[in-house]
C-alpha cells in the first residue's frame, strides 16, 4: 500500500481564526478516503494546501512523495480538482469547457475519454449547452469530467454533492467507484455522514482538528455506550419527554425516530412508565447498532466538553 | 402533529397551477393545500420546478395559470400582501453580513412593519432564547454557519407570519445544529406557524408532516412519509425518493 498524501502537523491560521490544528494523515493508493464535517470544520483549506494552492503556516503535506510547496509545478500536472462552488466557465458550452481543460493540461478528449466516458455520456447529448444552464446533477458530471480529463493521478473533490438531490448523489457516488479500478487516489469532503459509510477510509473533523480516523465500521464501532431508537406518534412530544427523563444522556431526532443513551445503558420498565406518565401511550423502543452520525455526534459532544 | 382545531385552516390552496417560461413548463398542473401548523415538506430533483413554485407560493412570480392562494391573499393580485404576511429564509441570502446580530433583528423588524416598542421586546427574547445575548454586537460575518441560520430562522418567523418558507435551511450544517434547528422548527409549528420547507437530507423529510415530490414539473407524490414508505415498500423516505423523483435530463 503506497501512501500517496501524507500530512505531518499542518496548521494554518486566518488572523487569529485557528483553520486547521495538527492536521496528520495518510491516503494509499487508490482509496476514497473522506473528510467529514461541518461548514467551517477546515475541510475546503486543507483541500487548497493538497492541492497546491495555499501554503500552510506549519507542518508538512506531501503529495505522490513530493513536498506540496516546493514540488507544485510537477503535482498540479497529476492533481484533479473539483471545488466547492461550480467553477467551470457559464458562458462556454459543455464540450467548450471539456476542450479547454483538456488543452490547458496538454492533452486532447479523445486521448484519456475512456475514462470519463461513463459520466460524460449522460451530458453528451447536451454538449452544445452553455455549462450555466445546466442543472446541479448535470455541472457536477461536468465538473468531474473536466477534473479527470488529464487523468490526474489523484482527485480531490471539496463537496461534490452538496445542494444536489438524492438520486443524483446516489449516481455520483457510483461513478466515484468505478474509478477506484483505473487506480485513481480520491479525496472527498462532505457532510452527508452516509456517503462516509462508502469511503475506504474516513477522517472526521470539526473546529479544524480531526476527531477520528479510521474505516466507517471502526469509527461506528468506536460508540461508548448502548444506543436506543424510540419512535411515537407525536415526535415533537416525544423528544421533549425523553429529554425530561432523568436517565436519560443524549436525545436526538434521527428522522422517523429518536436515538437515545442512558445512564447504565438499560433500558427497564421506568422508561415506559414514564413516557406513559407523559402520554405517550405506545412508544416503540429498540436497541440497534450505532451509525456513523451517532459516532459523530458522542465525538462533537465530547470534542465542545474539553 | 398538529391539532385538529388546525386541520380546517388551509394557508396554502394551489388549483391547477401552471407555470410557462416560453414553452418551457416549469409547473405543469400543480395541485395541494397546506394547513396551518403543518410542517410541510417539499421535495424533489434539481431541475423538477420546486424553486418555480416557492417564488410563486412566497409573492415574487406570478402564475400562467391556475388559482393560488397564500394567508388568504391571491397570488395574482395580491402579491405584496402575501409578502407581509410570510416569512422566508433561504441560503444565499437571509442576514446581512455587515451588519450586527442586533442591528440585523431591528432591521427586520422594521421592515416587518412592527412597532418599535415590540421589536425591542423580540430582541431581547429572541437573545435569550437562542442563548446569544454574548453575540449580541457581534457582526454577522464573524459567526459560524451554524448560528447565522438559527438566527435566520428566528428572523424569518420575528412578526409571527402565517407561514415560513424555508429553502434548503440546514445544507453544510454540522449534524449537532441541524438537530437543534429542526426542534426550533417544531416548536415554531407547535405554534400555529405552518412551515414550509425544501431539503436534501433526506432523513429531515421524515420530521415533516406530509411532503411532497417533485419530478419534471409535476408532483409525484403527496402523503405522510410513513404512508409514502408503505406504498412503495420503503424503509426510508430516500429509498421512496430513488424510486419515483428522477433528476432532470439536464
Amino acid at each position: 500500500m503506497l501512501p500517496v498524501i501524507e500530512s505531518f502537523g499542518v496548521c494554518k491560521s486566518y488572523g487569529t481564526t485557528r483553520a486547521l490544528d495538527n492536521i496528520s494523515f495518510t491516503v494509499n493508493e487508490s482509496e476514497i478516503f473522506g473528510f467529514i464535517g461541518p461548514d467551517g470544520a477546515g475541510k475546503t483549506t486543507l483541500f487548497r494546501i493538497i492541492t497546491t494552492l495555499l501554503l500552510p503556516d506549519e507542518g508538512t503535506i506531501k503529495v505522490l512523495g513530493l513536498n506540496c510547496t516546493t514540488g507544485y509545478k510537477e503535482l498540479r500536472k497529476n492533481i484533479g480538482y473539483m471545488p466547492g462552488r461550480f467553477s467551470l466557465y457559464q458562458d462556454l458550452s459543455v464540450e467548450e469547457n471539456l476542450n479547454f481543460y483538456a488543452t490547458v493540461f496538454g492533452t486532447t478528449v479523445e486521448e484519456n475519454y475512456d475514462l470519463i466516458s461513463d459520466i460524460y455520456s449522460h451530458i453528451e447529448p447536451f454538449k452544445k449547452r452553455l455549462a450555466g444552464k445546466l442543472s446541479g446533477g448535470m455541472k457536477q458530471k461536468l465538473a468531474l469530467s473536466c477534473a479527470l480529463i488529464h487523468k490526474p493521478k489523484i482527485l480531490v473533490l471539496d463537496e461534490p454533492t452538496t445542494g444536489v438531490d438524492a438520486v443524483s448523489r446516489a449516481e455520483f457516488w457510483q461513478m466515484l467507484e468505478k474509478l477506484k479500478s483505473h487506480n485513481i487516489t480520491i479525496i472527498v469532503s462532505t457532510p452527508y455522514m452516509d456517503e462516509a459509510m462508502r469511503c475506504d477510509k474516513v477522517a472526521l473533523i470539526q473546529n479544524g482538528r480531526i476527531l477520528a480516523i479510521n474505516t466507517p465500521d471502526k469509527i461506528r464501532e468506536g460508540f461508548t455506550r448502548k444506543l436506543f431508537t424510540v419512535k411515537a406518534m407525536d415526535k415533537f412530544k416525544l423528544i421533549t419527554t425523553l429529554r425530561k427523563y432523568p436517565e436519560t444522556i443524549t436525545a436526538w431526532p434521527f428522522g422517523d425516530s429518536v436515538h437515545l443513551t442512558l445512564n447504565g445503558d438499560n433500558t427497564d420498565d421506568s422508561l415506559l412508565i414514564f413516557l406513559r406518565n407523559e402520554g405517550i401511550t405506545d412508544p416503540v423502543i429498540e436497541e440497534i447498532a450505532a451509525g456513523i452520525e451517532d459516532r459523530f455526534l458522542e465525538l462533537m459532544e465530547k470534542g465542545s466538553k474539553g | 402533529m398538529f391539532g385538529n382545531n388546525y386541520m380546517n385552516d388551509k394557508v396554502i390552496y394551489v388549483h391547477n397551477l401552471v407555470k410557462k417560461f416560453g414553452n418551457f413548463v416549469a409547473n405543469d398542473n400543480l395541485n395541494f393545500e397546506v394547513y396551518r401548523g403543518e410542517i410541510f415538506g417539499f421535495l424533489g430533483a434539481n431541475g423538477a420546478g420546486k424553486t418555480t413554485a416557492i417564488r410563486i407560493l412566497s409573492g415574487l412570480s406570478r402564475p400562467t395559470s391556475g388559482e393560488v392562494i397564500v394567508a388568504g391573499f391571491d397570488a395574482y393580485k395580491q402579491a405584496e400582501m402575501i409578502k407581509k404576511n410570510i416569512g422566508y429564509m433561504c441560503q444565499k441570502f437571509s442576514l446581512y453580513e455587515d451588519l450586527t446580530v442586533k442591528e440585523n433583528i431591528m432591521l427586520y423588524g422594521g421592515i416587518y412593519g412592527m412597532k418599535l416598542a415590540l421589536i425591542k421586546k423580540r430582541v431581547h427574547e429572541l437573545l435569550e432564547r437562542l442563548n446569544f445575548q454574548e453575540y449580541e454586537n457581534r457582526i454577522i460575518s464573524d459567526l459560524p454557519l451554524g448560528l447565522r441560520q438559527k438566527l435566520a430562522f428566528s428572523v424569518a418567523v420575528l412578526h409571527e407570519p402565517k407561514i415560513v418558507f424555508l429553502d434548503e435551511p440546514t445544507g453544510g450544517v454540522d449534524p449537532i445544529t441541524r438537530r437543534q434547528f429542526w426542534e426550533m422548527i417544531y416548536e415554531t409549528a407547535a405554534g400555529g406557524i405552518t412551515v414550509f420547507v425544501t431539503t436534501h437530507y433526506m432523513d429531515e423529510a421524515e420530521y415533516c408532516d406530509r411532503i411532497s415530490i417533485m419530478s419534471e414539473g409535476r408532483i409525484v407524490a403527496l402523503d405522510t412519509p410513513a404512508a409514502l414508505k408503505k406504498m412503495y415498500e420503503a424503509e426510508t423516505v430516500e429509498e421512496v425518493f430513488i424510486k419515483i423523483a428522477r433528476p432532470a435530463l439536464a
